[in-house]
This record gives C-alpha cells, sequence and structure tokens, in this order.
C-alpha cells in the first residue's frame, strides 16, 4: 500500500513516534513478564498434593492437662472410635503434619549407615493405622503398611529398628534412579525399609528449592492426638461443616478439659485456599497492574493520534478533496499506527527477554516461554488498533471541504 | 512573571479538558501504584531500634556435625551448650541468651479456661539492651537469673486480658503447673520487623509472656521445639543435651574494638570446639552481623513486595512515556500562539519557562490524586492477608514523597516538549495564521 508515506510522514514526527515505540516497548516487556509470572503463581497453586482434599476435614485438639502418656493414648482411641462412628466418616486418623498446615518436620536421610554419609533432609509424615486410606493416597508399587507395623512416636524417636518407611515417587527416583525403591532400605531413624512407593505425596508445606516439594515419606506412627491433628474422610463433600460441628460436639462429649474450638478445625480445600492466599493476591495485583499499564498505553496511543488527526486536518482536506475514500483515509491512520506497534513489539520482546533475564538471577524463576512474545504482541497490536479506531474515524469524517479553508 | 506563566499554564489546562485530564491521570496512576509499593518497602525495610541497632550483634556459629548436605550457612540459633558456654562468658557490654515456645498461661483459681501464650526466655539484659519500655514495674535482675527465680514480665495485651489493664505487679501467674509472680508490665510494645526472634514472622507480635531462661527450663520443661536437629534426639523433650538449634543470643558491643575483640573471641571458640571434635566447623562459619546487616540477610523484605515495587516503577516509567506524548501534543497544537507570543518579543527561554510552568502544574494535579491513590492503594495493602498490613499507613516523608516524586516525574516529562515548544519558528506559524 502507502507504507513508504507512512514511514517518510511519521519521519517528520519523529520524537512524537519514538515516544509511542518506547511506551509499547515498555509495556510489552513488563505485560509479557507479568503474564509470565501469572502463569507461574497460578501453575503453583493448582500443584496437586497427592491428597484427596476434597473428602478431608482436619480437627486439632490441644491437650491442657497432661495425662500419662497411657492415658492419652487411651483417650485418643475412644476419640477415634466416636469419630468414626459419625454418620458419613469413612475413616479418621490422628495425622502429624498435616497437609498446608502450619509445621513442617524434616529427617536426614540417606542411603547408608555411616554417621559420615552425605544425607539429604526430606518432610515427614507419622501416622496410624489408616493414615493413606483416609488420605487417598495411590499406590504405585509395593504394599501399605500392616496393622503391626504401626509403633508409638516415642518407640520411633528412641531408635525403635526396622520401621518401615513409604516415600512418594519423586523421592524413589531420586534416591533410586532407574530401580523400584520397593524393598529397599533408607535410613532416617535407623534403617527403614521401603514397603511402598506412593504416587504422589508433597512436604505439607513449601521448603527448601522448589524441586524438593515432591519429596516426602511416611512412618507408621500411632501418634496421641495432642502430637498431632484428627483427619476425617467425608464420603459426602456437601457433609463437610456439618461433620466438623459434629465432631466438635463428640470431642467434647468427653475426656479431660481440652482446647476444642471450631478455630482449630477446617476442611483441607480451605486449608489449601488460606496457604495460597498471598500467590492469589499477588496474581491479582498483576493482573490489575497489566490492565491499568494497557489502559494507559490505550490513553497514549488515542492522545498522540488524536493530535496527529488534528495537525493534518488540512492534509487529509486535501487527500479527500483529489478523490481519497474516508476508507483510505481511516487505513492511513490504522497502517500508521500498526507500524509504530510492530516497531514497539520488537523493541518490547528484547526488552521483555531482558528484564526476565535480570527476573531469573534475584528470583526462582524460569526463562520466558517464547509463546509469551507473540502473546504479546497480539494484545498490543489488538490494543494500538482499538485505541486508534476513534482518531481515524474522526479524520475519515474530514469534509473535503476544509481543503479551501485556510486553518 | 512566575504567575503570569501560572495563569497562562491554568488556562490552557482549561482549555482542553479531555488531554488535561488523561495526563493527569496518567501521572495519579503511575504515582499511586509506585508510591503504594515503596511506601511498603520503607516500611519493610526501616530500623527497629534507631539509633542503637548499630551497637546490637546476632552471633552465630555452626554446630551441626556432621555437616549435612546442602547446609552451607550456620544456622540463626545455637545449641545449648554453645549459647550457655557464650553467654556466661560475659565478653559483651551486655548480652541476652533467647529462645520463644509456647506455654499454657492462667490465673490460679479464677476458673478461667488456660490461654495458649508465646512465652519468651530470655536473661536480664534482654530489656535494657532492646530498650524495652515498662508500664508498671521493671525486668528482672541477672540475681534472678541466677537464682531461677519463679517470676515474669507480661505484654501490654496480656494484662490488658487478665486483670483489665490494671497494675498486675506482684499478681501470681501460673505458667504450665507453676506460680509466677508478675514483676513488670510493659507498655504496647511491637518493634517491626520483629528482629529479636529468627524463628518468628518477621512482622508477628511479640510474646505475652517473658521469663528467666533458667527459670523457663524448669517450668517449660519437655516443651521446647527445636529449629532443626542433625540428629534424632534420644529424649524429645530434653532440649539441653540434644543434638538440636534452639536457642541464641544477641549481644551489645559499644565500640569497634570491642566488635573486633568478641569476633575474635567467637573464632576462637568455634576452633577450639572443632579441635575438641564437637564442632565439624570452626571459625570460617562464624557470623558477628549487626542488627540491621542480620536483617538484610535475613530477607527482611518479602521477595513480592520487591518485586511489586519494580513493578510500579516500570509503571511510573510508562507513564512517563505518556505524559511526554501528550505534553509534546498539547504544546505543539499551540504552535500558533507561540509563534505570536515569539513575534511579540518573547524568548525562547520564556516559551521554555512558560511551557515547563504547565507541565509543574499538572504534576502537582497529578501529585494531588496521586496521593489519593496511594492511601486507597495502602487501604488495600492493609486488607491483603499478610503479616505486614498493619504497617501500611503513610508517614510525612512518604506523603512528601509522593509530591516530590510528581513534580519531579512531571518537569521531566514536560522537558523535550518544552524545548520542541520554544524552538518553534515564528515565521511559519504567523504564516499559516
Amino acid at each position: 500500500m502507502h507504507l513508504r508515506h507512512i514511514l517518510r510522514a511519521l519521519g517528520r514526527h519523529r520524537i512524537a513516534a519514538g515516544l509511542l515505540v518506547l511506551e509499547i516497548a515498555f509495556s510489552c516487556a513488563v505485560v509479557c513478564n507479568a503474564l509470565f509470572l501469572i502463569g507461574t503463581r497460578l501453575e503453583r497453586m493448582q500443584r496437586p498434593s497427592g491428597v484427596d482434599e476434597t473428602h478431608l476435614v482436619e480437627v486439632g485438639v490441644r491437650s491442657v492437662t497432661p495425662g500419662t502418656p497411657e492415658a492419652v493414648m487411651a483417650q485418643t482411641r475412644t476419640d477415634l472410635a466416636r469419630l468414626r462412628a459419625l454418620p458419613g466418616v469413612s475413616d479418621a486418623v490422628v495425622a502429624s503434619p498435616i497437609p498446608f498446615g502450619d509445621s513442617v518436620s524434616f529427617s536426614g536421610v540417606s542411603l547408608s549407615d555411616d554417621a559420615k554419609a552425605p544425607s539429604m533432609p526430606v518432610a515427614q509424615y507419622f501416622g496410624g493405622v489408616q493414615l493413606a486410606r483416609t488420605l487417598g493416597l495411590k499406590l504405585a508399587s509395593g504394599r501399605w503398611f500392616t496393622p503391626d507395623e504401626f509403633v508409638s512416636y516415642d518407640a520411633l524417636q528412641g531408635g525403635a529398628s526396622g520401621v518401615p518407611v513409604i516415600i512418594s515417587r519423586a523421592l524413589a527416583q531420586h534416591l533410586f534412579p532407574g530401580q523400584d525403591a520397593a524393598g529397599r532400605t533408607i535410613y532416617a531413624f535407623g534403617a527403614n525399609r521401603v514397603v511402598g512407593v506412593v504416587d504422589r505425596l508433597v512436604q505439607p508445606r513449601d521448603y527448601g528449592a522448589a524441586g524438593d516439594y515432591r519429596y516426602a515419606m511416611m512412618f507408621p506412627v500411632d501418634l496421641p492426638y495432642s502430637r498431632g491433628t484428627y483427619l476425617m474422610r467425608v464420603d459426602d463433600p456437601a457433609r463437610r461443616q456439618a461433620v466438623i460441628g459434629q465432631a466438635l460436639q463428640a470431642l467434647k462429649a468427653d475426656g479431660p478439659l481440652r482446647l476444642i474450638s471450631p478455630r482449630y478445625a477446617t476442611t483441607l480445600e480451605a486449608a489449601r485456599a488460606k496457604y495460597y492466599v498471598n500467590d492469589r493476591a499477588m496474581a491479582w495485583l498483576l493482573v490489575g497492574v497489566s490492565l491499568l499499564l494497557l489502559l494507559v498505553t490505550a490513553l497514549g496511543i488515542v492522545g498522540l493520534s488524536s493530535f496527529w488527526v488534528g495537525q493534518r486536518r488540512r492534509q487529509i482536506g486535501i487527500r479527500r478533496a483529489i478523490g481519497a475514500s474516508r476508507r483510505d483515509i481511516r487505513t492511513y491512520f490504522q497502517a500508521e499506527n500498526f507500524l509504530i506497534a510492530t516497531g514497539g513489539i520488537v523493541l518490547g520482546m528484547a526488552l521483555a527477554y531482558g528484564i526476565n533475564l535480570v527476573l531469573m538471577r534475584h528470583y526462582e524463576l524460569g526463562r520466558l516461554p517464547g509463546y509469551y512474545l507473540p502473546l504479546g504482541a497480539i494484545v498490543l497490536w489488538t490494543l494500538g488498533q482499538l485505541a486508534v479506531l476513534g482518531p481515524a474515524l474522526r479524520a475519515a469524517a474530514v469534509p473535503p471541504v476544509v481543503a479551501t479553508r485556510s486553518t | 512573571m512566575f504567575t503570569y506563566y501560572l495563569d497562562l499554564a491554568l488556562r490552557s489546562l482549561k482549555r482542553n479538558k479531555v488531554l488535561t485530564a488523561l495526563m493527569v491521570l496518567a501521572i495519579a496512576v503511575g504515582i499511586g501504584a509506585s508510591m503504594t509499593t515503596l511506601t511498603i518497602v520503607h516500611l519493610l525495610s526501616g530500623d527497629p531500634l534507631p539509633g542503637r541497632s548499630s551497637v546490637l550483634f546476632f552471633p552465630q556459629l555452626d554446630p551441626e556435625s556432621p555437616v549435612s548436605q546442602g547446609h552451607t550457612q550456620p544456622y540463626p540459633m545455637m545449641d545449648y551448650r554453645s549459647a550457655v558456654d557464650l553467654w556466661s562468658a560475659h565478653r559483651a557490654d551486655r548480652q541476652a541468651i533467647i529462645t520463644s515456645s509456647s506455654a499454657k498461661v492462667r490465673l490460679p483459681d479464677s476458673g478461667q479456661p488456660p490461654l495458649m501464650l508465646g512465652l519468651l526466655s530470655t536473661s536480664a539484659d534482654f530489656f535494657p539492651m532492646f530498650d524495652v519500655p515498662f508500664q508498671y514495674g521493671s525486668g528482672w535482675s541477672a540475681d534472678d537469673d541466677a537464682h531461677r527465680a519463679r517470676v515474669a514480665v507480661i505484654s501490654a495485651g496480656l494484662n490488658q486480658k487478665l486483670f483489665g489493664g490494671a497494675d498486675s505487679v506482684g499478681r501470681i501467674l501460673r505458667v504450665r503447673d507453676t506460680d509466677v509472680r508478675i514483676v513488670g508490665v510493659l507498655k504496647p510494645w511491637r518493634p517491626t520487623p520483629l528482629f529479636y526472634d529468627p524463628w518468628s514472622q518477621n512482622f508477628s507480635k511479640t510474646e505475652d509472656v517473658f521469663a528467666p531462661f533458667t527459670s523457663s527450663l524448669e517450668i517449660n520443661q519437655g516443651n521446647f521445639q527445636p529449629y532443626t536437629c542433625w540428629h534424632v534426639p534420644k529424649d524429645p523433650r530434653d532440649m539441653v543435651h540434644a543434638d538440636c538449634v534452639w536457642v541464641w543470643l544477641w549481644v551489645e558491643l559499644g565500640s569497634p574494638a570491642k566488635v573486633r575483640d568478641y569476633a575474635r573471641f567467637l573464632d576462637h571458640y568455634a576452633d577450639t570446639q572443632k579441635a575438641a571434635g564437637r564442632f565439624a566447623v570452626g571459625s570460617e562459619r562464624v557470623r558477628l552481623r549487626d542488627l540491621m546487616t542480620w536483617l538484610t540477610a535475613r530477607g527482611q523484605v518479602p521477595d513480592d513486595v520487591r518485586l511489586q515495587a519494580w513493578l510500579a516503577l516500570a509503571f511510573l516509567v510508562i507513564c512517563l512515556f505518556n505524559a511526554v506524548g501528550l505534553l509534546l501534543a498539547k504544546f505543539l497544537r499551540r504552535s500558533g500562539e507561540i509563534g505570536v507570543r515569539r513575534a511579540l518579543g518573547a524568548s525562547r527561554g520564556a516559551i521554555f519557562a512558560q511551557c515547563l510552568v504547565e507541565a509543574g502544574v499538572i504534576g502537582l494535579l497529578g501529585g494531588f490524586f496521586g496521593w489519593v491513590l496511594t492511601l486507597l492503594g495502602l487501604w488495600l495493602v492493609r486488607h491483603q492477608p499478610v503479616d505486614y498490613a498493619h504497617l501500611a499507613r503513610l508517614d510525612t516523608t512518604m506523603f512528601l514523597a509522593t509530591f516530590a516524586l510528581a513534580v519531579c516525574t512531571s518537569l521531566l516529562a514536560g522537558f523535550i516538549p518544552a524545548l520542541r515548544a520554544s524552538r518553534v519558528v515564528p515565521g511559519w506559524q504567523l504564516k499559516a495564521l
């Protein structure tokens, strides 16, 4: 078309055109990176925990008057029987820690019993007989714990030997690459035989490098309620709140003075939402900032295009008078905007890449995937065309008679 | 002359209200976004103890043996033996040994249910060292530390809750199963960030009960949680003999010479322990950082907040480009008028000054609306579920900074357009009229 003319005309407005190019470039760079950050946050928030979250509720009970360990354990068994008897509850267990809970605990794991052998910290879960069933975990290989394998917490800490362990598949692949981990031995609490590998089990909270999130292990431990949290599996997710209420009542019904409060009782879904609340806030903030940025950029385009239209009224009139159609005038401004946007986008891509490199150095962030660049380009081209539409239509409406007037 | 330019500027702004509004809006939004995030960064990187932070030091060493994989920095805490060795050596002007835990607390014979509260176990120097303000009574003495006295200091909040804010010095509190006498009640005290506790969230509240470390060991025995252990404790209730870190130290060192001496003392201690086979690493893992350096090393400003600040600055830059473009359009549209003024004798400098005044006025307007947006932004932050939410308020410095930033931004934005406007050739414009 008449690209050559457009370029020559832009050459007469170098400063203004340059500013628009820079503004678009900056927007493009920031928006590309913001979209990428939003993507990583969403991805993080959607990481599965491997646990059947929709069916789980948790109720924490704090002990007040210390009883003998035997008495606390007996109380725990009574509580569990009551909780399992609640309508709609299929399993209940005391576990520690719980997914998305406040605490996380680690043990050093090595592949030899030499105290000098290199060890890596691995997140651990302790829980009673129904742990795996309550959590709804899926076995990848090996078997579950058998009821006779469960030991007391003090026995485990006190060096009970031969306690079996179930580990997550990611951990199994890390420790025994290319082999079946079931049947092998790891050293955490003395020697622990790996009896099973679960498909997925993650740290209760993020800790350490992002890649470590999928490393976790479970030990068969009968915990007293004072050392853990009651987890219950509810058949019908709609009844979770009702079950929490009934569980609190059932626990209050007997036993010694204890802290039993709705504050420590929640669904696992709510716990997950609470855990990721910062990520969600950050994602929304990035969405808001990106939209504002695009708005400001659009305002800039509208402003400058209007100025150019006003400045060129006479030329437009002349062009109209010598035969250009309204469509010609409109497409002229649209093509001009397309050229400027393209310039901005090309520059913006380089800038986006540069910003990403800086972010990668300072934050735990990956490389900007290639598809964000065309995505950003399409967004800014569309934005430019939308913003210029008003001024371009106004330009097209300039009557040819303007050519005969002096200003 | 200035008032005349101001008058011209206001007239010109009124003439094209849409363009003016666009410019003010662009600057206001940019200012609002950047000032909101900069205020947060400013507040978060603040000094919790201005004037004293330079003499307070946080000693660290690494008792882990053998050293586990990937462990390259000393933990922010020590094992019991190292901490007590360093504390009882009394090599600093003041030294506080600290650990925090939770404990059940209640008023004996009150019938009220017990409360689960934070218990800070420390030593007498804690209170003078950190300038802790007292409402009633005072802290305990070094003698109380030595004699494991059953005494405690409570927070203003707990005093309000239990005693309705009355002077409760001398009253008895039951911490777990032991009765302790209240010797002091604090004024509301919330150092931000909560610098002395490496375990805490940066912006959480202080503990509610403070008791001598030596007494707490007995009162709260078995209830101390380790930060981490490198060997499974034989008895998880016995932290004193466990290979775990859970105690830490703050020291006051009044002069650079004392700092050097203390650093040498720490190095020597670590090396001696290494030679004795108790530590795997010696002085190479010893750290002695002053308060602000320690806070920075600890990552006081959350990553997300820093990211937001950069984002806001990028935003401001884009608003700046935008303002430059719009000002250019605005000034050049008046080329005819400028031509007339030049023909009538106005110098280039005068035109330039006039344009800058106009840009400055836009900046002030943008600053005002930017201030409103900043207040709105901070209000939003206060309603976010973040632990620093309560801090998000605009202080005088940041209030003034808002306007300074706005005017600077708009003057910067006005520079090129004003220069361009002052270069308008009067002859051409007059011919076109």
